[in-house]
């Protein structure tokens, strides 16, 4: 049975942010300017409806929306709602056909919010569900590219209205590659949507639920905070998770290669982990966890970075010296956990020999 | 000799420093003028050390003002805002994300004209100087005293902005202009918000600098003035008018860096004991520790790095429940201490008549707290240090055992060992080390930019170079330079070696 659809409130915007922020496991970009954004647009009268995947028509046609790029940039330009959102009717003409509704490219971090805002502008009801679960780095990282569909055709915007259709692409690694170049051309940020997907589509090859999923940790975190209690530990319960290493951060290393943000940080334990480090390797997002030398968490098991005391997320970018952090495990979707699914997101595919062994695993045995 | 002045709500203390040494200490009410406070603080702080004026070699203040002007929306100016970046962020115009009445109390015209950068150094589109031109002239008709300038990618490049400064100040002569580039770092929003601010703070703190000068002239000394800023250095009087939202934070600033000259430590934690709260702090080579989060002032966001403090609600003033022990603050007598304590003839058991009762302190009549329950007092009191206790181990970073720095008028609730602390530090003076943290601000320079292009290792020489050089344009001695802090963080998604750099230097200011 499919869940009613429901409007999201301005207080909904807000959990939402901390819950995105979370799963985008260091990547993804802070949310705080399209909340603004959906804010303004909510006082207009624009409503971000939400609906069950579930409730589609198997040959309903749904847009799938995300900004790619460096979270730098975005922090300078900023996202307009607008031109994301014209990359859907670019996408509507190219292919001849209407989207009935628009769907999450990642949950993570901002992107998330691109889908509402798109929903919002161009009153299309927002699917429940996004291609990854989390944040990843590249556009075959996502469980659309698990599941072999399509990687084409995909609109790509930006706010000079230089407008570029990627009609075909022989498979997700190539559209990465292709879409990748072009982003850089017009200024490292672009707006785009992705290939166009059916309703069976989306009900057979997401991760369903995961904008709710923000909601509910966006809102253990505000309730922990009103009441004074743990917002770390609070998340953990509430979300199955399993705390690894509760520190300092003592080193942060970044440098850019082949395209991306890499870089591993450094956390002195404190309290029960006092006297243990640990190491994290990122390529955007948090990919493997080492502690004292052992592997003690990889992808596509989320690896979120939180602050100790307020239970915000702590992105890669914005990872420094000194701050006290917490680091959780939470469960991944079971399509990421999937033997086709680490074929594409196991941490072989960030360059690291190692086999996905899974924290969760005892619990889920 | 130099003299720190640190001018609070509600009391104004002034320092006199030799060397490291404070020679003499005062505390005077603060006045609604600020210059009443000051003269007589500065007048008497002279006078009774016996030392003449003309041997001040500098008067470094500190001051909550422009802080405590946004926080209460009082003395602000109305000003104009001019964003150069469409068609970037045309959904989210300056003061989109400012609380309602302070906007409605700051926002003058709003403009946003076509131009901005890439973050590669390629222009967006081509800047509209007819559209800057317009708005010039409406800015010039509209009456507002104040415009501040915001450009996409200002950090990397600022010539757009500097060129609005030229066309707003042939268009509109005599307003007072605050450019982005020069507070802020990437991060439109946060930026811009700071630069309005900044120029809504812009006749205050002309007003208020005014007045510390006036002071100086009235004691007699023609000692440059210097004002402290958020990151516990100094500036000349003539920056600190251009920038005042640079000093939100000196009043924390200024207490963690009084203590570390205090106490001669430099890696320490210190808990500054108040009236109302107890504020807990590290220092970290004799610099404060600085938050995690983004700072909000007034409830808007910036980017401004403020000390890392946990404030509990324990001070001298703090409300105790006669009946039960445990049950200590939040709430609090605040400054009316003198009238409302038992000891003082009040009705109302705070935690200083705790303090009386046990004996940690000789205060106001004992005889009036002598009828507590001899049990009482130590319940209440140990609950009182499980306070401070948790509090300073929230604040702990690291396992290993730290010493702990008291100051403040409330230092006498401080117990002589905690766990997790090698040493409980009391120092002379710890009442004014505001004042003492002022006097002994050093200046800064700082540098955050884009490179691209050019090897690692080069970029930081060159940020630190660049570093130097503002720090010795704020009055720094250059041999007396060293470098604090350097980060570099390259940018992901960009070809080339492109980083963004942060480096920061202090040095000494000449005597």
């Amino acid at each position: 049975m499919a869940n009613p659809p429901f409007e999201m409130t301005a207080d909904d915007l807000d959990a939402m942010a901390i819950g995105a922020w979370i799963l985008g496991t260091g990547g993804g970009g802070d949310p705080y300017f399209s909340v603004l954004e959906a804010r303004e647009h909510m006082a207009r009268g624009l409503r971000a409806r939400v609906i069950d995947p579930l409730s589609l028509a198997d040959d309903a046609l749904v847009a799938c929306v995300g900004q790619m790029g460096a979270p730098l940039v975005k922090q300078e330009r900023l996202i307009d709602g607008p031109v994301l959102a014209s990359t859907i009717p670019m996408m509507e003409e190219h292919i001849g056909r209407k989207f009935e509704a628009v769907m999450l490219w990642e949950i993570g971090g901002n992107n998330g919010f691109q889908a509402v805002l798109a929903g919002m502008l161009l009153d299309l009801p927002v699917v429940d569900c996004d291609a990854m679960g989390r944040a990843f780095p590249q556009a075959d990282m996502t469980t659309f590219s698990i599941c072999g569909l399509p990687a084409h055709p995909w609109t790509m915007v930006d706010l000079r209205r230089n407008r570029i259709i990627f009609a075909e692409a022989e498979n997700w690694a190539w559209m990465e590659r292709m879409t990748r170049q072009l982003c850089t051309v017009i200024g490292s940020t672009a707006a785009t949507c992705k290939a166009p997907r059916t309703g069976a589509e989306v009900k057979s090859s997401t991760c369903l639920y995961t904008l709710s999923q923000a909601l509910r940790i966006g809102r253990t975190v505000q309730a922990a905070r009103r009441e004074h209690r743990n917002a770390v530990a609070a998340v953990v319960a509430g979300e199955g998770g399993l705390t690894l290493f509760k520190g300092t951060i003592v080193d942060a290393m970044r440098r850019t290669t082949e395209g991306w943000l890499r870089g591993t940080i450094e956390i002195d334990g404190v309290e029960d982990d006092q006297g243990h480090r640990m190491r994290i390797a990122f390529q955007n997002e948090f990919v493997v966890a080492w502690r004292d030398g052992n592997v003690a968490a990889t992808v596509p098991d989320l690896i979120c970075l939180m602050d100790s005391t307020s239970g915000d997320a702590i992105g890669t970018e914005t990872v420094r010296y000194g701050q006290r952090v917490t680091v959780v495990a939470l469960p991944a979707p079971p399509i990421l956990t999937s033997e086709r699914g680490l074929r594409k997101v196991g941490p072989r595919c960030f360059g690291y020999d190692l086999d996905f062994k899974s924290v969760f695993a005892e619990r889920v045995g | 000799m130099r003299i720190g002045i640190d001018v609070g709500g509600t009391n104004t203390d002034a320092v006199i420093i030799d060397g490291e040494t404070v020679r003499h200490a005062v505390k005077r009410a603060t006045t609604a003028d600020v210059l009443g406070g000051i003269e007589a603080a500065l007048g008497d702080v002279i006078a009774e050390a016996g030392v003449p004026p003309s041997a001040l070699s500098a008067v470094m203040i500190g001051t909550t003002h422009f802080t405590n002007a946004v926080v209460q929306r009082s003395q602000l100016s109305r000003v104009a805002a001019v964003r150069i970046g469409l068609p970037a962020a045309a959904t989210l115009p300056p003061f989109v994300d400012w609380p309602p009445d302070l906007r409605e109390l700051v926002r003058g015209p709003v403009f946003m004209v076509r131009g901005g950068y890439e973050i590669d150094g390629r222009a967006l589109v081509p800047f509209d100087r007819n559209g800057l031109r317009e708005a010039a002239r409406a800015i010039a008709g509209s009456g507002v005293t104040a415009v501040g300038v915001s450009s996409v990618f200002s950090p990397l490049n600022p010539d757009l902005e500097q060129e609005a400064a030229e066309i707003l100040s042939e268009i509109c002569p005599g307003i007072a202009i605050t450019l982005s580039h020069e507070l802020g770092r990437i991060g439109l929003l946060p930026r811009e918000n700071v630069t309005l601010l900044n120029a809504a703070l812009h006749q205050m703190a002309r007003d208020t600098v005014a007045a510390f000068v006036e002071a100086l002239r009235r004691v007699g000394t023609s000692a440059p003035l210097f004002i402290t800023q958020n990151d516990g250095t100094v500036v000349l009087a003539d920056e600190a008018v251009r920038f005042p939202v640079r000093s939100f934070a000196s009043g924390p600033t200024n207490s963690l860096r009084g203590a570390s000259l205090l106490s001669g430590l430099d890696d320490a934690m210190v808990i500054d004991v108040g009236g109302t709260t107890a504020d807990i702090g590290t220092l970290v080579r004799g610099f404060p520790r600085e938050a995690n989060n983004v700072v909000h002032i007034g409830g808007v966001r910036t980017l401004f790095r403020m000390p890392d403090l946990l404030s509990v609600g324990l001070g001298g003033g703090t409300l105790c429940d006669p009946a039960d022990p445990k049950s200590i603050g939040p709430r609090s007598v605040g400054f009316d201490l003198q009238r409302r304590a038992r000891v003082f003839g009040g009705p109302d058991l705070t935690v200083t008549d705790i303090a009386v009762a046990a004996k940690l302190i000789d205060l106001g009549d004992q005889g009036r707290v002598a009828s507590l329950d001899k049990s009482y007092v130590e319940g209440a009191l140990a609950q009182i240090r499980t306070i401070i206790a948790t509090a300073v181990d929230r604040m702990k970073t690291s396992a290993a055992e730290v010493p702990l720095i008291v100051v403040g008028g409330g230092a006498f609730l401080v117990p002589d060992r905690l766990p997790g602390i090698s040493k409980v530090v009391e120092v002379p003076n710890a009442a004014v080390a505001n004042a003492v943290g002022a006097a002994m601000a050093q200046v800064s320079g700082e540098v955050d930019q884009v490179f691209s292009g050019m090897e690692r290792a080069r970029a930081l020489d060159a940020a630190t170079e660049q570093a130097r050089a503002n720090a010795v344009r704020s009055g720094a001695l250059e041999h007396s330079i060293r470098l604090v802090e350097v980060e570099d963080i390259p940018l992901s998604y960009l070809p080339g070696n492109s980083m963004r750099v942060r480096a920061r230097v202090v040095g000494s200011v000449s005597m």
